[in-house]
């Protein structure tokens, strides 16, 4: 095991899979002589040159339609948009082009692009830099989505990602890429579609979606500790295709559920993710689901005002505890 | 830097073979579009249906300065396209009945025509949508050092998208071997070019970014074969990309549903005496390359083909309830099966029918049952 940063997770990705395969190639703005705006990508230019990394201009909708011609083609392009809530100005070619294509075509096509974005608040970027969007992806049939929250999943996960003949939305985190972690050495690949046991319990389910993973853990912690609380804690990692299975399974064996995510409530991942529940495991649950996400609102600049805007473990803590009828 | 006009010296002279044959093709889209009319009116084609009658000079004399392993992407008003490119008339008829020998096997419909191995890379129902895809094509072609030209036609309309100026300066920063055909109909859909371009000469929008523009008779077959063909010389050679404007017109309106509101029949009928049909016919009679019976020969050719495509698709059947899910994904070791449920058992798709495998539940039972409920009506509907 080597202890890596997520950026450098990410980053080992890239490189492995480059040395590997002669089709895959990155675009993006600032991901050359920049070194990407978040370092994720500094010093690929150096080893692969401008053929393979190559820095666009500004035009998030024309980058990754480039990348769904392209991967319509015969290549692998791997697109980074610099922030998700720039991922919205694309949101035609992900949608009406990426997502589509293969169907709409009757199949002729595939479509192997990868198109990469941090996401997260917790910076201070006010409205348009700090959105989590895992459940606008989600809701669009054709397209993967993962969402790593650790170095491992982080690496594992990009390479099944580049290797995969789908259109993949791999959402990062912004707070999370200088965080360590272990990464396993050698090839490391992380097949979408298997949830990550982050912590065995018997008393409540929780599941955290991308950072609120790592949230959900300290909460699961805090339970143990202060309240004598065994949570389990699920990390799906990718939301499509989505492991819905494990979680179930941890629902049977705790019949309780809450689901912790950084997005907005309403049509959010753990809107969904409840639904599904309640659909499938009615009979086991002693509690209505529960549901900790973001605040209905854009995300606010002040940080008294953020740091109430998406959640903590408190929330979480509370959340939990509501499910087996106490109080925090 | 040559300009395209000198270039213009180096395109071929089609042969007489060649001239006859887009002739032919021409008819053959005439006859196909008011065949399609037709049929939409007797409710046999669904949705929107864009007819390119009046565009076929252009149609041809564009897809005629490619070749065949070259790229043509374009947009909503595509059957002409696929004509072009040498789809089977059949097959694309039945994708306008919404039938599985459709070339998109009835997924796509009018909008969303698509022959890879003739490397027509699709109708795009979205203004503008396709223009970023074309520009992928093209950085394939200079990654891989295959040497092919993207032909991109997109309309007037289209010039006003974001992705028209995102795109040609991509292709010019990068020097992509593209040529960007505006399919100038003076009409994005009912405004006209005055009312929505500041700029009505559209070969002048490319300029800034770094693509020259030249204009082309749109009416006029050969004049947009060697306009078309000397900015494919350009890509081709010095990966210059390249805009070139044909102006031409609709006959008909923007799509079956549209009142013509915008436009006098005095408008329609002047343009009509330019018909490109009418117009090249006349020419090559004149030069003696084909002889009045030659003309209704083809004519007859063209026409008996379009029966033969109606007849294809009136045969060819609705595609099964249960290919529902098909090409969602493409299945692997990490999708493995569309989410599934329990209900379609493993013989009643095709061989990429949704696997019990992958049984995360999500499609609830609702849907098996419409899909049923479906099947059971489109039988009654076939025995009636």
């Amino acid at each position: 095991m080597a202890v890596m940063r997520y950026r450098e997770a990410v980053r080992e990705a890239l490189v492995e899979e480059m040395r590997r395969d002669e089709r895959v190639f990155l675009m993006g703005e600032d991901i050359g002589v920049f070194g990407g705006a978040f370092k994720v990508t500094e010093g690929l230019l150096a080893e692969f040159g401008e053929k393979r990394v190559r820095d666009t201009p500004i035009s998030e909708n024309t980058i990754v339609g480039m990348g769904v011609g392209a991967a319509m083609a015969g290549l692998r392009p791997v697109v980074e948009i610099m922030t998700i809530n720039f991922a919205l100005l694309a949101f035609d070619q992900i949608v009406n082009s990426a997502a589509h294509v293969r169907y709409m075509f009757g199949g002729q096509v595939e479509v192997p692009l990868v198109i990469r974005m941090p996401q997260g608040a917790g910076h201070q970027l006010g409205p348009t830099h700090s959105h989590c969007f895992e459940a606008l992806f989600l809701h669009v049939p054709g397209l993967l989505v993962a969402a790593p929250s650790t170095p491992a999943d982080a690496k594992g996960l990009l390479k099944a990602a580049i290797r995969d003949d789908n259109p993949v939305i791999f959402i990062e985190h912004e707070s999370l890429y200088g965080e360590r972690g272990e990464v396993p050495e050698g090839e490391h690949i992380v097949d979408f579609g298997r949830a990550a046991l982050r912590r065995e319990g018997t008393d409540v389910t929780i599941v955290g979606i991308s950072r609120m993973a790592r949230t959900a853990e300290r909460a699961a912690q805090e339970l143990a500790e202060r309240y004598g609380v065994e949570a389990e804690v699920i990390d799906p990692r990718t939301l499509r295709p989505l492991d819905l299975e494990a979680i179930l399974a941890s629902v049977r064996k705790t019949n309780r559920c809450v689901i912790v995510e950084e997005g907005w409530p309403h049509g959010g991942v753990g809107a969904n993710l409840s639904a599904l529940v309640a659909e499938q495991a009615f009979d086991w649950l002693d509690a209505p689901v529960e549901r900790v996400s973001g605040a209905d609102v854009p995300m606010p600049y002040s940080r008294v005002l953020e740091e109430i805007a998406y959640p903590h473990e408190p929330q979480v803590v509370a959340a939990a505890l509501k499910t087996l009828g106490r109080e925090a | 830097m040559s300009s395209p006009q000198q270039a213009t010296a180096q395109a071929a002279l089609p042969t007489p073979e060649e001239l006859r044959e887009w002739l032919y093709t021409m008819l053959l889209i005439r006859r196909f579009e008011e065949r399609a009319g037709e049929l939409y009116g007797r409710a046999k084609i669904g949705g929107f249906l864009h007819l390119a009658i009046g565009e076929e000079a252009t149609i041809v004399g564009s897809a005629r300065a490619i070749r065949p392993e070259d790229y043509l992407i374009s947009t909503y008003r595509s059957h002409g396209h696929a004509l072009v490119r040498g789809s089977e008339p059949g097959r694309v008829m039945a994708e306008l009945f919404g039938k599985v020998d459709g070339l998109c096997r009835g997924r796509g419909g009018s909008m969303h025509m698509f022959d890879l191995p003739r490397r027509f890379m699709g109708g795009y129902g979205i203004v503008g949508g396709n223009l970023p895809i074309a520009a992928g094509l093209a950085l394939k072609s200079v990654y891989e050092e295959s040497g092919e030209v993207t032909l991109c036609t997109l309309g007037d309309g289209a010039c006003n998208q974001g992705t028209f100026g995102e795109t040609l300066n991509l292709a010019a920063l990068w020097r992509l071997p593209i040529v960007f055909l505006v399919t100038n109909n003076q009409y994005g859909m009912g405004t006209a070019v005055e009312r929505h371009s500041a700029v009505t000469e559209l070969r002048l929008r490319g300029e800034g970014y770094g693509v020259p523009g030249v204009r082309c008779d749109g009416m006029d077959v050969l004049d947009t074969y060697y306009k078309v063909s000397a900015a494919v010389l350009a890509a081709r050679e010095r990966r210059q990309p390249m805009l070139v404007e044909a102006v031409t017109y609709r006959f008909r309106g923007h799509s079956m549903a549209d009142p013509e509101s915008y436009r006098t029949k005095e408008q329609v009928e002047a343009w009509r005496k330019r018909d490109p049909i009418k117009v090249f016919s006349a020419k090559l009679l004149e030069q003696g390359v084909i002889a009045e019976a030659g003309i209704e020969e083809l004519d007859g050719k063209a026409r008996a083909a379009v029966e033969e495509a109606v007849q294809c698709a009136e045969r060819s059947p609705f595609p099964e309830p249960s290919s529902l899910y098909d090409d969602v994904y493409v299945l692997g070791d990490q999708v493995r099966g569309w989410y599934s449920h329990r209900t379609f058992e493993p013989e009643q798709g095709g061989p990429q029918q949704p696997s019990e495998a992958y049984s995360s539940g999500w499609v609830p039972r609702q849907i098996s049952e419409a899909l049923e409920r479906g099947s059971e009506a489109r039988a009654g509907e076939e025995e009636g």
